[in-house]
């Protein structure tokens, strides 16, 4: 499944295009054609790439190139800005009711997430805001869908407003507004049950609620890897909604999430927040330029760089850069990195974060938890420095030597050797492509580095 | 025009396939219309058979989540054999779509109907995995729900520990349905349950036992070598189990869903799929790139929340609906 990002897929229209003053047309046009099937491959619906190719060209042509990059470059980095302006500014702020309590609508499709994201809305509310929400269950139809709000509202110890499956939806949240007032709440969440925007009596039904209960914030709550169907969704919700705002979740996933393209390009909404987890602390802020670098397949690079900047050593990261760059990298750097890289959180979200790394040959079947990292760190201990500075010297005896040493099988010694030159070879590959894009807003990049770059 | 004939005929020729169709037909209704009706638009605008016209064609599929690559391929072998066969008219070109469509699905194998690996005597094992919410713990209600009135003795495994409420969800299908659910309690570790539940099929002497998994994104690496830990507990008890690895997809899904069908694919052997929520807008299509490139069928499809709102998949149903306006206009013709 060929998922590469635009940056490789440029490359070759890139190298052959270099060296010119001025974007032409027929520049334009070989790259616009790259762009365009990489948004389409992201899920951006076909008439938002068609509306923004346009204007991309419209922009493009004539353009002057600056000193320090390439006319390809020069389109990608409009088509970055132009992205990311289509996304919108940042805007995680919530609503607030001038007389509280302030009311929260949670809709959209079947299985979008809408309760869990119920959850860690009101936790957000009272850890950053220090509110206390009350939980509606409003969703009377679908199994359990009650005993699920109830189980979160345990585990968060917050009041959870339930009538049963029999009371009718409206009532519940007209009932749940008096129940916040009786006891000085300030949020009122409403989780309303997953529909098809097609239906038109459970669409009337949320109307209805909105009547009733007067939500400062509709939330529409849509999954991330909706394809194209995305803009017909969000079209009709809000046309018969007064949506506020958009949330989309399960983030974490390894899609490109081209809905959230289609969505504020229909809809003119929005996106607060993002899900990126299931836990209910794994709620974000959406932003717009991290957004737009996933759509295009750049990945989730400034993620990563935020992370990285909180908590590696810039210096030592650097000079280990250098040893990437230069493979003279060796396995007592990888020890070193592995401790830098535990500080930033669990291995295998970072690594989730990295385009297409999961799908690395080698990568796939590594596993990332703490104790796994711990048998890495064994056998590379029992290695002798010689054998950590050149693992080419590594012959039969050795590996047998590591293993007994650490305690793991040759099996496994053999997997990390090779692991380890695979990764070699990707850390060359990527700051290769680092290198390739290191414009003058990349400047941030330089002293990124991890044991899988 | 041979071909649609052939088709057709096929399904007149019985009034169980017609049946089946009828349903079909009426639960893609809107998948039908708005794709053979975008199809007949494209063919009345365009008289040439030229790059436009390839490109409007590319945005229709496209528009129906089939997949980019599989679209590209279609397109690139449309051309060539709209050149082989020196068609310039586009009335002409549209029995030749429709052909490699249904090609696309069908592939070059049999045209049978994808059916459950039930066992003759003795336990059959289904295991349910897919992404959160796609409809795994819905499906199986449904499900059980067919089997029982099919005569089999049904039980449930609720594997699905980790969401809150998930245990609830499975046991309230039960009720439902009239059929028992092996539960431990949340948090505890899905592998055990599904254990329990074999024991408790094999000395109840069960017809099917259908596990529910929670839902897990591909990409988590620990979480889809549980399930892999998941399907070799049941390898281990249960001879030749699991017997199917259903899949389950939601149709609104993108692009992701072949990463989906891959990764999960990799980890358990899918055995088929079962597509979701197709009472919806969203047309599926992304099955005709998931069958394509990686040949996993579908067996099921889910048209809606009732227990009743499961009907196995028929590609030739599937393919009859889509293109039935498009078959019958063209009897006119001929
Ligand atoms: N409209 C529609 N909704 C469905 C279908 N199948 C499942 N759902 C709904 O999708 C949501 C998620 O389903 P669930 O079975 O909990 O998904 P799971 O997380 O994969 O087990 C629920 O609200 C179901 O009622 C379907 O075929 N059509
Ligand atoms: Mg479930």
């Amino acid at each position: 499944m060929a998922f590469e990002g635009l940056a490789d897929r440029l490359q070759s229209t890139i190298q052959k295009i270099k060296g010119k003053g001025k974007v032409t047309e027929q520049d334009v046009k070989e790259m616009t054609r790259e762009v365009r099937l990489a948004l389409l491959e992201a899920d951006v619906n076909f008439k938002v790439v068609k509306q923004f190719i346009a204007k991309v060209k419209e922009r493009a042509v004539g353009e002057e190139v600056m000193e320090s990059l390439t006319p390809g470059q020069q389109v990608i980095k409009i088509v970055k800005e132009e992205l990311t302006s289509l996304m919108g500014g940042e805007e995680s702020k919530i609503n607030s009711a001038d007389k509280p309590p302030t009311v929260i609508m949670m809709v959209g499709l079947q299985g979008a997430g809408k309760t869990t994201t119920t959850g860690k809305l009101a936790n957000l509310l009272r850890k950053k805001y220090n509110k206390k929400p009350l939980l509606v269950a409003a969703d009377v139809y679908r199994p359990a869908a009650i005993d699920q709000l109830q189980t979160l509202g345990k585990q968060l110890n917050m009041p959870v407003y339930s009538e049963g499956t029999e009371a009718n939806p409206v009532d519940i949240a007209n009932h749940a507004m008096k129940q916040a007032k009786d006891d000085h709440l300030d949020y009122v969440l409403v989780d309303t049950a997953g529909r098809l925007h097609v239906d038109n009596d459970l669409m009337d039904e949320l109307k209805q609620i909105e009547q009733n209960v007067k939500p400062d914030e509709i939330f529409l709550v849509v999954d991330a890897m909706t394809g194209q169907d995305a803009v017909n969704v969000a079209e009709s919700f809000n046309e018969q909604l007064n949506i506020s705002g958009v949330i989309l979740t399960k983030l974490d996933g390894d899609t490109r999430g081209g809905a959230a393209l289609s969505i504020r390009a229909v809809t003119d909404k929005p996106i607060k927040f993002v899900g990126m987890g299931e836990k209910l602390d794994q709620l974000e802020s959406f932003h717009p330029e991290r957004m737009a670098s996933r759509i295009l397949g750049m990945g989730d690079v400034l993620s990563l760089i935020e992370k990285a900047q909180e908590n590696v050593d810039e210096k030592r990261a650097k000079e280990l850069e250098e040893k990437m760059r230069s493979a003279s990298f060796t396995f007592e750097d990888f020890l070193e990195q592995m401790g830098q890289v535990k500080k930033m959180g669990p291995l295998d979200e970072l690594l989730d974060m990295i385009p297409g790394a999961n799908k690395m040959k080698g990568m796939k079947n590594l596993e990332f938890s703490d104790k796994q990292i711990g048998h890495v760190e064994a056998i590379i201990q029992s290695m002798t420095p010689q054998e950590r500075m050149e693992p080419s010297i590594m012959n039969a005896s050795r590996k047998k030597r590591i293993a007994k040493g650490s305690g793991r099988p040759i099996s496994e010694v053999n997997r990390l050797l090779k692991q380890f030159e695979e990764m070699k070879k990707m850390m060359k590959q990527m700051t290769n492509m680092q290198q390739g894009k290191r414009g003058k807003k990349n400047k941030k990049m330089k002293g990124l580095n991890f044991p899988f770059m | 025009m041979s071909f649609f004939k052939k088709l057709k005929e096929k399904f007149q020729s019985t009034e169980k396939t017609e049946q089946v169709s009828d349903k079909y037909k009426e639960g893609l209704t809107k998948t039908r219309k708005s794709f053979s009706e975008k199809i007949n638009d494209l063919v009345a605008r365009y008289r040439k058979v030229d790059e436009d016209f390839f490109e409007d064609l590319e945005e229709i599929l496209i528009s129906a989540d089939v997949g980019v690559e599989t679209v590209m391929d279609l397109i690139d072998e449309l051309q060539m054999e709209v050149k082989r066969q020196n068609i310039k008219d586009t009335n002409e070109v549209k029995s030749v779509i429709s052909e490699k469509l249904v090609e696309i699905y069908q592939g070059e194998d049999d045209e049978e109907i994808a059916t459950l690996n039930l066992q003759e005597d003795g336990l059959t094992v289904i295991l349910f995995v897919g992404v959160n919410g796609v409809g795994k713990t819905t499906t199986i209600g449904k499900l059980a729900h067919q089997l029982k009135e099919q005569g089999k003795e049904v039980l449930l495994a609720a594997g699905d520990t980790f969401r809150a409420g998930a245990i609830e969800q499975l046991n309230e299908w039960g009720k439902r349905v009239d059929v028992d659910v092996i539960k431990h309690s949340e948090g505890s570790d899905p592998a055990a349950v599904i254990f329990d539940a074999i024991q408790a099929a094999k000395s109840r002497n069960a017809d099917v036992l259908i596990c529910d998994t929670a839902g897990r994104l591909q990409n988590k690496v620990n979480l889809m070598n549980e399930l892999s830990k998941i399907k070799r507990v049941i390898e281990r008890e249960v001879p030749n189990g699991p017997h199917e690895v259903l899949l389950a997809l939601d149709a609104t899904t993108g692009q992701n869903a072949l990463s989906q069908a891959k990764t999960f694919g990799e980890a358990t052997n899918v055995t088929g799929i079962v597509l979701t929520k197709l009472d919806g807008t969203a047309k599926g299509g992304i099955v005709l790139a998931i069958r394509n490139e990686l040949g996993i069928p579908v067996k099921y499809v889910g048209l809606g929340e009732q227990m009743t709102d499961l009907q196995q998949f028929d590609p030739q149903a599937f393919v009859y609906g889509l293109f039935a306006d498009m078959m019958e206009e063209e009897n006119l013709d001929s």
